[in-house]
């Protein structure tokens, strides 16, 4: 996946931050220490009015956000997916999430792509934890194009939004002229047999294995869901009504993220038969990224393995 | 002289309207038969003093962009907070009938959704002092004249968040921001020396870089005083108060007892309490 062309959508979220704040001097950036793998470096230095550094504390610095926010401005606190899930999360729902203030958490680092780095720096739960709070919308978009169409999208919309990167590469999906919409999902194609629900970068093995599958005479349905809450149910009841089975593909835990969503509608009209593909309800390590994905079965052969047990 | 007059007459306004909230914060909380009395009651003269005189506020527009900001970062002492919204006319007086009642705008803890004149919701000890920072930045660089005011309890100063938001206080020269520490010694288990010793407040806040002043909480003319002192601060740095208080002041078997932290009084302790302030020698 790395050796493919394309980019992180880290650097995605560095070019779209700069142009939104050049555009609106609303648009702050609120560093906790890591802006320089984050990508606000450039906003910090031709911005310095929008932006502030508060260090090693991303508590407060969801606080500070909160409190810009009730004066007018939009702040972007910037930090890692662990971070910004789990060490403030509590933050983001006091101050954040109940009073409904226009704070995005912009985070890099989602999923198990800071391979190297280890478990500690692998955000695996985020988007399941802000997902459980409500006013909160969390999206997890799939390249570099749709990052930057995103992160512009979340800054238009009033309210909470976390927001996923990569740290590593990932291949080019979208171009700059497609257009994206918070909570609506990309239909990639209308297959019969099978769906595939992609959240995130993932969405590319979604696609190889979509295409293996087609030669196999499998006709597959194939979504993209950067946004899992609120999620594009309308969407998942099409793949419902379609097809006969539905795969969730995910660079997060199998519990409470993506395939969760998809699992709580699914079992509400239940008449299809899913599989999740995702995090097995274990830490990562350090080791390169695809050793990593396979750990766990996020692969093309997985998804492919997935779709013909399904299919029976 | 006549200057002398002048703050008589405001201290003892100012004494009249500590003796209204307190005697509203206990009526409410009264109501509900729940509540947190101790709290409120030691904050009542700096919350009275804010409301009654120092505020940059108007009622009549509770989102006044250039208002002072209140930050109640110890939510749950909302109490005195609604008496003083209510006495100066947020909402009808009669709604403080409603605290923590289904549908109130007076929830358990201070909703900003709900309630005019909250500029944040608070509750989750150790996070207001950090909004109240970030409306401090958004002032400065929007070149705004408004001043920020935080009351943070002393128990609270344990959390670890307290000090991330006074060092970006710091940092960036908040000197429209001022942090006033309840300082009544008590917490909810017990007293703060045997929770968790604070230590010496006033060199930790001079440590982190903030104008500290310390008082006696509960004297009107201290905290005139050191309000006239900072009113055009020109330390460059962000003020600290340190209110010397006595938690359940003004109601003699709430004093300094742990129990009433959060503890409503029931009919007979409500009326002995409202006859002893309503008594309080002038
Ligand atoms: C993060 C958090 N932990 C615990 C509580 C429960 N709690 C409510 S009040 C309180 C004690 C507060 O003591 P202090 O800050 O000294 O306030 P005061 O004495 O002015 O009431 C506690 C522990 C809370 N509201 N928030
Ligand atoms: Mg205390």
């Amino acid at each position: 996946m790395s050796n493919t062309q394309g980019r992180a959508t880290r650097d995605a979220y560095g070019e779209a931050i700069l142009e939104l704040g050049k555009d609106d001097s609303r648009i702050y950036v609120i560093d906790c220490d890591i802006g320089r793998s984050c990508k606000t470096v450039e906003f910090a230095r031709q911005l310095p009015q929008q932006h502030i550094n508060v260090g090693i504390a991303e508590q407060n610095a969801c606080g500070v956000a909160a409190g810009l926010a009730t004066c007018g401005k939009i702040p972007f606190v910037t930090t890692y997916a662990v971070f910004g899930s789990m060490r403030m999360l509590e933050q983001i729902r006091q101050e954040v999430c109940y009073p409904h203030l226009n704070v995005k958490i912009a985070c890099s680092h989602g999923g198990l792509t800071p391979a190297n780095d280890g478990a500690s720096h692998q955000g695996i739960e985020d988007m399941g934890l802000l997902r459980t709070l409500a006013n909160m919308t969390v999206v997890a978009p799939a390249d570099f194009a749709s990052t930057k169409a995103l992160v512009k999208a979340a800054a238009a919309y009033d309210g909470p939004v976390y927001l996923r990167f990569t740290r590593d590469a990932v291949p080019f999906i979208y171009d700059d002229q497609d257009e994206f919409e918070i909570g609506k999902a990309v239909l990639h194609s209308e297959g019969t047999d099978l769906t595939i629900i992609s959240t995130g970068a993932v969405l590319d093995l979604c696609r190889r294995a979509a295409a293996l599958l087609e030669e196999r005479s499998i006709s597959v349905r194939l979504v993209d869901m950067h946004t899992i809450k609120p999620i594009d149910r309308a969407a998942v009841l099409s793949a419902i009504a379609t097809t006969k089975g539905i795969i969730t593909v995910e660079d997060h835990t199998i519990i409470n993220g993506l395939g969760s969503a998809v699992a709580e509608i699914v079992s509400e009209i239940g008449t299809v038969r899913m599989r999740r593909i995702g995090v097995q309800d274990q830490f990562g390590e350090s080791a390169p990224y695809e050793r990593l994905l396979e750990k766990n079965g996020i692969t093309v052969d997985g998804i492919v393995k997935a779709a013909q047990e399904l299919l029976g | 002289m006549r200057q002398e007059l002048v703050h008589d007459t405001l201290i003892d306004s100012l004494r009249t309207s500590t003796k209204e909230l307190r005697k509203t914060l206990l009526t409410m909380i009264h109501a509900a038969q729940s509540g947190h009395p101790g709290g409120s009651l030691s904050a009542s003269e700096i919350v009275a003093t804010l409301y009654f005189h120092e505020l940059r506020i108007k009622p009549e527009d509770p989102r006044w962009p250039d208002r002072d900001r209140f930050v109640l970062s110890k939510g749950h002492v909302c109490p005195v907070l609604y008496s003083a919204l209510a006495l100066r006319g947020y909402f009808p007086y009669e709604t403080i009938y409603t605290l923590r009642q289904e549908g109130s705008m007076l929830q358990g803890h201070p909703d900003m959704k709900r309630c005019p004149g909250i500029d944040i919701s608070t509750g989750s000890l150790g996070q207001g002092l950090s909004t109240a920072v970030g409306m401090a930045i958004a002032g400065k660089r929007d070149g705004k004249e408004y001043r920020v005011f935080c009351l943070v309890g002393d128990g609270e100063t344990q959390e670890g968040q307290i000090w991330e938001a006074l060092q970006t206080a710091s940092k960036y020269k908040l000197d429209n921001l001022v942090v006033i520490i309840d300082n009544n010694n008590i917490q909810n288990d017990d007293t703060c020396s045997v929770v968790m010793p604070l230590g010496d407040l006033e060199a930790k806040l001079n440590a982190f870089g903030l104008w500290t002043h310390v008082i006696d909480g509960h004297d009107l003319v201290q905290i005139t005083s050191v309000f006239d002192r900072i009113r055009n601060n020109d330390s460059g740095l962000p003020v600290a108060i340190v209110a010397k208080t006595v938690k359940g002041k003004g109601v003699s078997f709430m004093e300094d007892i742990t129990a009433w932290h959060g503890q409503a009084p029931n009919d007979e302790e409500f009326a002995r309490a409202m006859a002893e302030i309503e008594g309080e020698s002038r």
